[in-house]
């Protein structure tokens, strides 16, 4: 089956069509470059994106702290990694680039605070 | 010194809406109005005034910065999503990450940060300029300085600005404060959303909301191609059935008390065909419908505004009408990637430094004009003999395009570009040598695209 | 309730809001009772703030009357409760021989009335005190008794003073029926609450008909005749000294530029009947219409300067003129019907007129000696110098912790507010400006629902934009909607 993906390789954003062939193998044409054909491939066999969201703190002076995921994560394990940062509540103080989920469901990927917050008073 | 409170350590309920007896109420109170001296007053905490403060600093004058906000960041703290910092600091930050590293840099440096305070005037006469600005915490305050770099930054355009018709319900907002409403404040601004403008911060609020679990139910552009960028309409729309309404506007807002409904009308030929028109049912309008540069102040300071950018005219050293007075980011012009702001903010604080110093070259400066397929170009002079970065904006889309550089009607640089579209500033650098031998009537360079 | 008042008021609109002001200096018990979150909230509030001369209407009409002794009160009242007012005066431009000869009908139908000062105007007088006015002008009247005032300062004021002054205020009570059992009104909102009061006034605006019905009295049809404005920034291009109206029209006075006393400027409105009294929709249609209009009079009026349109209905009653009366068929009920332009100029006069009509009706009037006609003054940032604002700090810090940029509102302000009742945001912004201005709340609004919410403890999601169902935010992240996993990623 063909896929019109637009590549995000680089600011052209060709539109490539990528067919799966049996075995894992995917024809990609519409490319102009060997990016384009890298990404057709990853895009259509294994999407993936960066999540970034906020998470609930104990903190009324900073009630929500925003995070990230340290490399992108599969497209399928998102509502749940969203789903599991509802429900989570962060401790301050917390730090930029301090870890809040150390290899979410065995993919590698983290999620860490992208700002500092403090409990103190500001001085 | 007076440095308060920086990004990070920001009690963000500290300032509105802080609950009684908190940190509200300030402990001093005030008895006279305080005088204070700098060599530069920057005004603006964000990307811009915080890169321009960091270089006048480093080349060893006073510098202030002073922002009505509670933190240094400016709008980039509630940008939690990522894309940020790849040219600035070589690697993708998101605007949180983005405005703590150089909020880090801004404090390493001690620079003195008057936050949470508001300037409420700015008298910008040759020599001294004075600034009057208040705080809950400092009282009055009475700046005075040899320079001023204007870098307030921008706003959103509004309802109002593109009058949609309809009635007035609650229930419509610029996506900024939408955004604001849920990365800082963890509130949903509604649950079933129609989203006006194909802005990149329109783009990135549909994936934010569908992300908190809101409904997005389209996207609608007035004109025929996305205003943001290619990224953003895949991994923000596509990635959520989002459907992208082009050269489409809605033509009414429904709704009593909350927003029930808006009715989307698609263009022919650019005018609106009402035999099909559409209703989409909803709660929510979020409008990004594009920003104004936020130039109050600089009207105050007699600073010539241009049409063509919303922003002040400015010289080959990003210095306004009036001597002695800069701007820098998106005061200057709506710039669409933060990294460009820091980096012209940068080379203004540099210029900021020279006339502080040595002097601004003495050179004369020829005119930059806008030629055919280009909105604006920024800076609007040039020095011969003098490299300068150029930012322009393209009013038309195309796929390998050229730029070209006339002086004279001759022309001095021709450039091939890969793409070209509105949505995306073209910043290009000149060498000193292109832009001719210095000379004291210098011809007018004229930048077109095609 | 069990108590009876002396004097219900139905509507808390420039006319409600100055009968019960000045009803508040006698010894009377006076309830006020507003359909909407707070007042000012119904025809007053898209209010042009016009304070006409009185050279409009014919000296036979009611109308004319009460319209130029109204427009003398203002210094007066200006003195006492400080709302922002000025005498700027008014032109009627005209652009050829046929309209001059309209501008003298006015003027002499003016002269009749009794407006002082009035005069006929050639082109170059016309010019000198209008200079952006269209040079194609043929000459003009100038009326410098016309002036501008802020609508809803204006009722606010009014009722602040008259609650101070001991007038009950009901918001949100929205009347539904009542009943006379001989001695009293019992008078009953939609959500079930009861007040009882022995004679009632029926300032209720577009809603005056259901109100008259509601009371058994006469029957008669409000038509609304909506209009639309729009609102241009401060520092406007063409920013006018003086209103300037167009030679009328059969109908209507036509469009207008308006200064507003706060400096930004609206043109506008229009007149069109409508069916629907809720129906305050803006159209596509007239922004082109409106500003051809305008800009024929001023030609440097810019479209790039609307801030915001918005639109309101005049509550017309056929003839036009203002019905103000003792009912005929319900007992000690007062008619205050069909009061459109020039409606907030007349409204001191007409709170004078009505307070004759009670006496009439039979009730007693005694002064009350503890009456206090003057307001507290309440400071604004925007119009302080540094000194005076840095004095003004020194008793409350918080006015240097400025909330609305663009129209330069302080926290302590929109505290103030707050205090003093006004828990909407559309109350707040009417009361302080916050949000007025040309981000129209882009900044601002969060601040302000915070505040709110932090003064009142009202949660955040329930403070509204205007009352009702206007609900600003829809709950916490992230949103419950039962259908969250469908609006994942496919």
């Amino acid at each position: 089956m063909e896929h019109e993906i637009i590549c995000l390789g680089c600011p052209n954003g060709c539109h490539l069509l990528c067919t799966s062939k049996p075995g894992g193998a995917v024809d990609v044409t519409g490319n102009t470059c060997d990016r384009g054909a890298d990404y057709g491939r990853e895009e259509l066999l294994e999407p993936k994106r960066t999540v970034t969201a906020v998470v609930r703190t104990d903190s009324p002076r900073v009630p929500w702290i925003s995070v990230k995921t340290t490399r992108p994560l599969a497209k399928p394990l998102i509502p749940e990694l969203l789903e599991e940062l509802y429900r989570a509540t962060a401790a301050l103080p917390a730090r930029r680039g301090d870890r809040f989920i150390e290899n979410f469901r065995n993919t590698g990927v983290d999620v860490v605070f992208t700002r500092t917050a403090s409990l103190e008073e500001a001085t | 010194m007076i440095v308060e409170a920086f990004v990070g350590n920001v009690p963000e309920n500290a300032g509105f809406g802080a609950p009684p007896g908190g940190t509200n109420t300030p402990a001093k109170v005030i008895s006279h109005m305080r005088d204070l001296e700098y060599d530069a007053v920057v005004i603006g905490a964000g990307a811009a005034g915080m890169a321009a403060a960091l270089r006048v600093h480093a080349a060893g004058f006073r510098v202030a910065i002073v922002d009505r906000e509670d933190h240094l960041g400016g709008i980039l703290l509630q940008c939690i999503h990522n894309g940020f910092g790849l040219h600035w600091f070589k690697e993708e930050l998101t605007g949180p990450e983005f405005a703590e590293r150089l909020a880090a840099q801004v404090r390493e440096a001690g620079i003195d940060v008057y936050l949470n305070t508001t300037v409420m005037d700015l008298v910008a006469d040759n020599g001294m300029k004075s600034l009057i600005a208040c705080s809950a915490e400092h009282g009055v305050l009475s700046f005075a300085a040899r320079a001023i770099v204007l870098a307030m930054g921008c706003r959103e355009r509004n309802r109002g600005n593109i009058g949609i018709p309809g009635s007035r319900p609650a229930g419509v907002f610029t996506a900024g404060l939408a955004q604001r409403l849920i990365n800082i404040d963890g509130y949903a601004p509604g649950k079933r959303v129609v989203i006006i403008g194909s802005g990149d911060i329109g783009l990135i609020m549909a994936r934010r909301l569908s992300w908190v679990g809101a409904k997005v139910l389209a996207v609608i552009e007035i004109l025929p191609h996305p205003s943001g960028l290619t990224r953003n309409i895949v991994q923000c729309l596509h990635d959520f059935d989002i459907p992208l309404y082009l050269s489409h506007i809605v033509s009414r807002i429904a709704g009593q008390d909350r927003v029930e409904a808006v009715e989307v009308t698609p263009l022919e030929n650019g005018t609106p065909n009402p035999a099909k028109t559409f209703r989409l049912e909803c709660d929510t309008v979020l409008l990004s419908v594009g920003l104004i540069p936020e130039n109050e102040l600089s009207k105050k300071a007699g600073v010539q505004l241009g049409h063509d950018t919303g922003g002040p005219r400015v010289d080959a050293h990003l210095m306004t009408s009036v001597d002695g007075v800069f701007a820098c980011g998106n005061v200057l012009h709506v710039h669409d990637l933060v990294d460009f702001v820091a980096d012209e903010s940068s080379r203004c604080g540099g210029n900021v430094a020279a006339y502080l110093g040595a002097g601004l070259s003495a050179g004369g400066q020829g005119r930059v004009q806008a030629g055919p397929n280009v909105k604006y170009v920024v800076p609007h002079a040039y020095v011969p003999g003098q490299d300068t970065q150029f930012s322009l904006r393209a009013m038309i889309v195309k796929k390998r395009g050229t730029l070209q550089v006339k002086r004279a009607g001759v022309v001095i640089k021709r450039k091939t570009l890969q793409h070209i579209k509105p949505a995306e500033m073209i910043y290009f650098k000149m060498k000193g040598t292109e832009l001719g031998p210095a000379g004291p009537d210098p011809a007018p360079i004229e930048i077109s695209v095609e | 309730m069990n108590d009876v008042f002396d004097v219900a008021i139905i509507g808390a609109g420039a006319i409600g809001a100055a009968l019960a002001r000045r009803l508040s200096a006698y010894d009377l018990s006076v309830a006020l009772l507003e359909r909407c979150a707070d007042v000012c909230f119904g025809v007053s509030k898209a209010n042009s703030g016009i304070i006409h001369a009185g050279f409009h209407h014919p000296v036979s009409s009611l109308k004319a009357r009460l319209e130029i002794r109204g427009n003398l009160m203002f210094e007066q009242l200006q003195h006492e409760l400080g709302f922002p007012f000025k005498r700027v005066g008014i032109i009627v431009a005209a652009f050829s021989y046929e309209e001059m000869k309209t501008v003298e009908h006015l003027y002499e139908q003016g002269v009749a009335n009794g407006v002082p000062r009035l005069e006929i105007c050639g082109r170059e007088r016309l010019l000198m005190l209008e200079p952006k006015l269209n040079p194609d002008t043929v000459g003009g009247l100038y009326a410098p008794t016309g002036g501008i005032v802020e609508p809803y300062r204006y009722v606010f004021a009014l009722v602040e003073s008259a609650v101070r002054n001991g007038v009950a205020l009901k918001t949100e009570f929205r009347v539904v029926r009542a009943q006379h059992d001989g001695e009293a009104y019992s008078i009953e909102s939609e959500a079930g609450h009861r007040v009882r009061a022995r004679r009632v006034i029926n300032a209720a605006g577009l809603h005056a008909d259901q109100v008259s019905a509601a009371f058994g009295a006469e029957a008669f049809t409000i038509v609304p005749r909506k209009g639309e404005e729009f609102l241009l920034e401060r520092n406007a291009a063409g920013f006018p000294n003086q209103v300037i109206f167009p030679v009328p029209g059969r109908h209507t006075k036509g469009i207008l530029v308006i200064p507003t006393v706060e400096g930004t400027m609206m043109v506008g409105p229009t007149a069109v009947e409508t069916e629907d009294k809720e129906d305050v929709e803006t159209t596509s249609d007239n922004l082109d219409r409106v500003f051809a209009q305008a800009m024929y009079m001023v030609p440097v009026i810019s479209k790039r300067e609307i801030i915001t349109s918005f639109a309101g209905s005049r509550p017309v009653l056929p003839g036009n003129d203002f019905y103000i009366g003792i009912s005929r068929s319900a007992p000690h009920f007062i008619q205050v019907a069909g009061i459109q332009s020039p409606g907030l100029t007349a409204s001191p006069a007409i709170a004078e007129y009505v307070k004759d009509l009670l006496k009439q009706d039979g009730q007693g009037l005694t002064e009350k000696a503890a009456y206090d006609p003057f307001l507290p003054p309440s400071a604004r940032v925007r119009e302080k110098n540094p000194a005076e604002l840095d004095a003004l700090m020194s008793e409350d810090p918080h006015y240097g912790h400025i909330a609305c940029r663009c129209e330069s509102v302080s926290e302590a302000e929109i505290v103030e507010a707050i205090r003093k009742g006004h828990t909407t945001l559309d109350g707040i912004k009417f009361y302080t400006r916050a949000g007025m201005g040309r981000c129209q709340g882009g900044f601002c609004s969060y601040r302000v629902i915070k505040i709110i919410a932090r003064e009142t403890g009202i949660p955040i999601e329930e403070i509204t934009k205007r009352g009702g169902g206007s609900r600003l935010l829809l709950g916490k992240i992230p949103v419950a909607q039962g259908e969250s996993s469908e609006q994942q990623m496919k």
